[in-house]
């Protein structure tokens, strides 16, 4: 059950790179390092995906998506939920971090930065807007569950923190 | 089926749904957005734990039963969580104070469960206890500023943990599913942990500015079924829908 490395049929990766988190249209499920393996054999393809929190409302939208996404290629999918090993912030790509903060959301911190930043001891956290740390934590818990909730003092600008998780 | 294991289980899962119960109660009646927000948060991890629980119970039971029927269609002296969880929502320094004195323990709990020589349950502890690292600290840090706040925070959050107190004892208590499990390797000898846990309270309690209980009386029951006169209430509100429509779905 323990999957140490993503392994992913190369001729799938442009159908999954399409599938987006639907509470962030902009990041694909790829970057989002939720997908874990995506295998065929002869016109079926067992996709394993891993939640990124274990309540995220979202892993039933996104394995519907990676089915419809995939269907319409002429795949036959079945989703498979995997707990371990444990997703981390640290698989999001670079591309999708560059997404995350381009959509408004500051990318996660290293763990000691997060846990300064979400103690409010020091200003750390880069506005997604104006681009200043001048920032100070307003709600430890955001509008869903990986994020946190961050107000600019420069340009008054509230934006979303996503949270470290390792 | 391994009723040694599926007892287990839900010894630790009816903790977290009954917990997650009482703060979902919350949604919209936080004392503010920030509050209300994060306590349907901290719900919204737990019925994801829980969820994880219930599905490997399910399967260990091998045959029509499903997480829901798990979560929804008990009766009350089947539901093993322990009495502090049911407690109510008296007022955010009870809240704080009754997630505070579980998140220690439930942090201390999912790290040894990591080791556990069941791959499922290990892998749940796994995960979880990244989310719950972020309930504790959101949860201590009320704990501290209620306490080393006003006059009236203070004694809030002082009579908060003055009651709850009485309910701590209970999360060592060994259950026979308990014990067969820690034999086997698959369950997480608890009472190791309990100076451990006692001192961590102390050590915030402290610098919260509160003082430590000295209450020896300690309730206990939930873990064998018996439960407070709370529990009829949650559970009238959790099953409502699957006992007046059953087998309904969204």
């Amino acid at each position: 059950m323990v999957i140490e490395k993503t392994h992913i049929d190369a001729h799938l990766i442009p159908i999954l790179e399409k599938v987006t988190d639907p509470e962030i249209p902009v990041l694909s499920i790829l970057d989002m390092g939720v997908v874990r393996s995506a295998i065929e054999n002869d016109g079926k393809v067992l996709v394993k995906i891993t939640p990124t929190y274990s309540g995220c409302p979202a892993m039933d939208v996104i394995g519907d998506d990676i089915i419809t996404a995939l269907e319409k290629e002429g795949y036959q999918a079945t989703i498979e939920l995997v707990l371990a090993p444990a997703w981390t912030t640290d698989w999001i790509t670079d591309r999708g971090r560059n997404a995350l903060e381009k959509y408004g959301i500051a990318p996660p911190l290293d763990p000691d930065a997060d846990k300064e930043a979400l103690l409010g001891n020091k200003k750390i956290v880069k506005c997604t807007l104006c681009g200043s740390k001048n920032t100070h934590l307003v709600s430890q818990f955001g509008s869903t569950a990986c994020k946190a909730l961050f107000k600019c003092d420069d340009c008054q600008e509230p934006f979303d923190y996503f949270k470290c998780l390792k | 089926m391994n009723t040694g294991l599926y007892k287990y289980i839900l010894g630790i899962a009816d903790n977290c749904l009954i917990l997650g119960q009482r703060l979902g109660e919350l949604c919209g009646h936080g004392p503010n957005l920030e509050t209300d927000i994060a306590c349907t948060n901290l719900s919204l991890d737990l019925l994801g734990q829980v969820r994880s629980y219930y599905q490997y119970a399910a399967k260990l039971k091998a045959d029509d039963s499903t997480e829901d029927d798990i979560a929804f269609l008990r009766n009350e002296r089947e539901y093993v969580n322990v009495l502090l969880v049911e407690q109510p929502n008296t007022d955010f320094a009870y809240v704080m104070g009754r997630q505070f004195l579980f998140d220690a323990f439930h942090l201390m709990f999912l790290k040894e469960l990591q080791n556990s020589h069941d791959i499922t349950l290990s892998a749940i502890a796994k995960k979880s206890i990244k989310e719950v690292s972020y309930h504790h600290r959101f949860s201590s840090d009320w704990v501290k500023r209620l306490g080393d706040g006003t006059e009236e925070s203070h004694s809030k959050m002082q009579s908060a943990i003055n009651d709850l107190w009485t309910y701590t004892d209970e999360l060592f208590h060994l259950t026979e599913a308990d014990e067969e499990m820690i034999k086997e390797g698959i369950g997480v000898d608890t009472p190791k942990f309990k100076d451990e846990y006692y001192n961590h309270l102390t050590d915030i309690l402290e610098e919260a500015t509160l003082t430590v209980p000295e209450s020896k009386y300690f309730h206990k029951g939930g873990k064998l079924g018996i439960h407070s006169e709370n529990m009829g209430f949650i559970l009238s509100d959790l099953q409502y829908m699957q006992r007046t429509y059953p087998n309904m779905q969204w």
